[in-house]
């Protein structure tokens, strides 16, 4: 059983309680079965009540479980033959972020995607998923090579941002985040891209140039982290719970400001809960997507991908015009 | 009295030691001091040089309206009309006003100052931010400005120079100002597809958002000296390195040594720089041999 979340405590509780109940009535004479109906009755009420209406934060946290499935597990469940590649050709191998190759339905793919570690020892690994330029400079190389041999890009976006150190400036971290959105707006295959954890800036922007742009029901997507917003906004980094709702980051946020196509439902309770059905509900997506925008030209490609970002942002035309004299 | 013209002028018997506020009082207006070498100058004479000091050549921050003067060929730059303003999507307290106040400050109507003008005869589109106005921060109407700018720009076919001077993203605008950066650098590749010259000319601060986009995306890379310049903030890298920085890190000097820049100009050369750039791009023109 996977750790509980503080939202979800009365669930568990009550979950908790009827397991009980079922093993007080195996091993004795009393028959509970009419109470057991009672409370799964009230548990199912709970759960929708619980799970439907979570709050930013209990998103963030769900985001953020160290048990929410990585890219990896999700390109095992996905894709059949995947082929990791390594390396930039300029300076190294990153592991915040892998690619390669594999087969979707027989579909030859390129797929890319930030990786957190599933323990300590991995994240000291992968730098708890936070690339440096290289990261973004090896998923250049591998969306190239995508374009080369015609194969869409799958995208999948996990990361707390790109990594804010000393050697990452040294090497362009600004430089290697601007190719990318450059480059992933001329690519001339199709891109889809799926938050699937923390959406953390532009370092996960950099990944997030596509034609499709996807969110899992408890990702979030955001231009600076909760804390760090609390922290310029009310100087208090504890703040975080209040700054997680007043910067609207989760996947319906986004919805409503029509910046994601779609939100991908959860596994109730969250993707950690069940990976493979989790798997199942990235799959239909993926398809549906695939289908739309495989064949298609590739200038309309490119010149619709342009319009939906071109449309982001909210803003009102002034009518009248006075000119700027100087 | 007669006698006092023989006498010795009285001596003070304490010197007055000048207070921390008054030695750093210069009369506003006449007199400007630089911040590095803490010299004092006259105003007008360091807006005659451009904003630079005479004495140590720190470059000044510059407003777009100062730095339309220092570069285009008088009379030749107009405003592109159009005039979008903000809303305020996430409802922040006082973001309107805040807007509205920098708008009187700085005679903007946001942080960026879009046009075309020529420079040495030379017609290009411009994009001017300016950190005047809610530190140069970049929210919708800024993207939206810029992605006109260099869509005008593609359709006037000339070249387009950016001159940057940001925070990065404007943080009362949330998710929508990141994707200002998707929105700009999808703009300026399309403009370069077409065969669009792309100039960046980053001035005192580039960081964020701005720096991992457009900043970094021209066919040429420039930056005024001195110029804070970097993706991450300096406090949040010492916090998450533990360790602290060199002094000149990320600054344009520390950019070039590390292969991000192809030049570091001086002000008081950028337009004869730019100049010999756009000249040697220019399509027509006799061979020289």
């Amino acid at each position: 059983m996977v750790n509980g979340l503080e939202f979800e405590k009365p669930v568990l509780e009550l979950r908790n309680k009827i397991k009980e109940l079922r093993e007080f009535t195996k091993n004795s004479d009393v028959d509970l079965s009419d109470e057991i109906d009672k409370l799964e009755a009230r548990l199912e009420k709970l759960e929708k009540e619980v799970y439907e209406n979570m709050a930013p934060w209990d998103r963030v946290q769900v985001a953020r479980h160290s048990s929410r499935p990585t890219t990896l597990e999700y390109i095992d469940l996905l894709f059949n033959d995947f082929f990791e590649l390594h390396g930039d050709r300029l300076y190294g191998d990153d592991h915040a972020i892998v690619g390669g190759i594999a087969k979707y339905k027989g579909l030859p793919v390129t797929v890319i995607g930030h990786q957190r570690g599933r323990d300590t020892k991995e994240n000291i690994r992968r730098n708890f998923g936070m690339p440096h330029p290289e990261g973004y400079r090896k998923a250049l190389r591998l969306m190239k090579q995508a374009e080369k041999f015609g194969r869409p890009v799958i995208c999948f976006i996990d990361t707390k941002g790109a990594y804010p150190g000393k050697a990452a400036e040294e090497r362009g971290q600004s430089e290697a985040i601007a190719r990318n959105l450059f480059e992933m707006a001329g690519l001339k295959v199709p891109i889809i891209c799926i938050v699937t954890g923390e959406g953390g800036s532009g370092g996960a922007l950099a990944l997030g140039v596509g034609d499709r742009l996807y969110m899992l029901e408890n990702s979030t997507y955001s231009v600076i982290t909760p804390e760090g917003a609390a922290s310029i906004l009310w100087k208090d980094a504890s703040l975080a719970k209040k700054a997680a709702e007043a910067m609207r980051i989760t996947a319906p946020d986004l919805k409503e400001m029509g910046i994601i196509d779609e939100i991908i439902p959860e596994v109730k309770g969250g993707a950690h809960r069940n990976v493979k059905e989790q798997a199942g509900f990235i799959d239909d997506i993926l398809t549906k997507s695939l289908k739309e925008l495989i064949g298609m030209p590739s200038d309309r490609l490119i010149q619709d991908r342009y319009m939906k970002f071109k449309k982001m942002g909210k803003f009102t035309e002034v009518k009248e015009s006075e000119n700027i004299h100087f | 009295m007669l006698k006092d013209l023989f006498s010795k002028p009285k001596k003070k018997r304490y010197a007055t030691i000048p207070s921390e506020a008054a030695k750093q009082d210069v009369p506003e207006g006449i007199m400007a001091k630089c911040p590095d070498c803490r010299k004092i100058m006259y105003t007008k004479d360091l807006e005659r040089n451009l904003k630079v000091c005479l004495h140590c050549g720190h470059h000044f921050k510059m407003n777009a309206f100062e730095r339309v003067e220092s570069l285009f060929d008088e009379g030749t730059f107009h405003a592109f009309e159009e005039r979008i303003s903000s809303e305020n999507p996430l409802n922040f307290p006082g973001y309107l006003e805040k807007l509205e106040s920098d708008r009187k400050k700085s005679k903007l109507d946001e942080a960026v100052l879009t046009g075309a003008g020529e420079i040495s005869g030379t017609k290009v589109a411009v994009a001017i931010m300016d950190s005047h106005f809610r530190m140069g921060s970049m929210g919708s109407v800024v993207g939206e400005k810029i992605a006109r700018a260099i869509e005008e720009a593609g359709k006037m076919k000339v070249p387009f120079i950016i001159f940057t001077a940001s925070g990065g993203a404007r943080m009362q605008e949330g998710v929508l100002s990141l994707m200002q950066m998707a929105k700009t650098s999808a703009a300026l590749k399309l403009f370069s597809e077409q065969g669009g010259l792309i100039i960046s000319v980053m001035t005192h601060p580039t960081t964020g958002g701005v720096s991992a986009s457009f900043a970094s995306l021209g066919d040429y890379n420039f930056a005024e000296p001195g110029a804070l310049i970097g993706f991450a903030g300096r406090r949040v890298i010492e916090q998450t390195i533990r360790e602290d920085l060199p002094d000149d890190f990320q600054t344009a000097e520390f950019l070039l040594n590390h292969g991000q820049l192809d030049a570091v100009i001086p002000r008081l050369q950028l337009k004869e720089k730019l100049t010999t750039v756009l000249e040697i791009h220019q399509q027509e023109g006799e061979l020289a041999w």
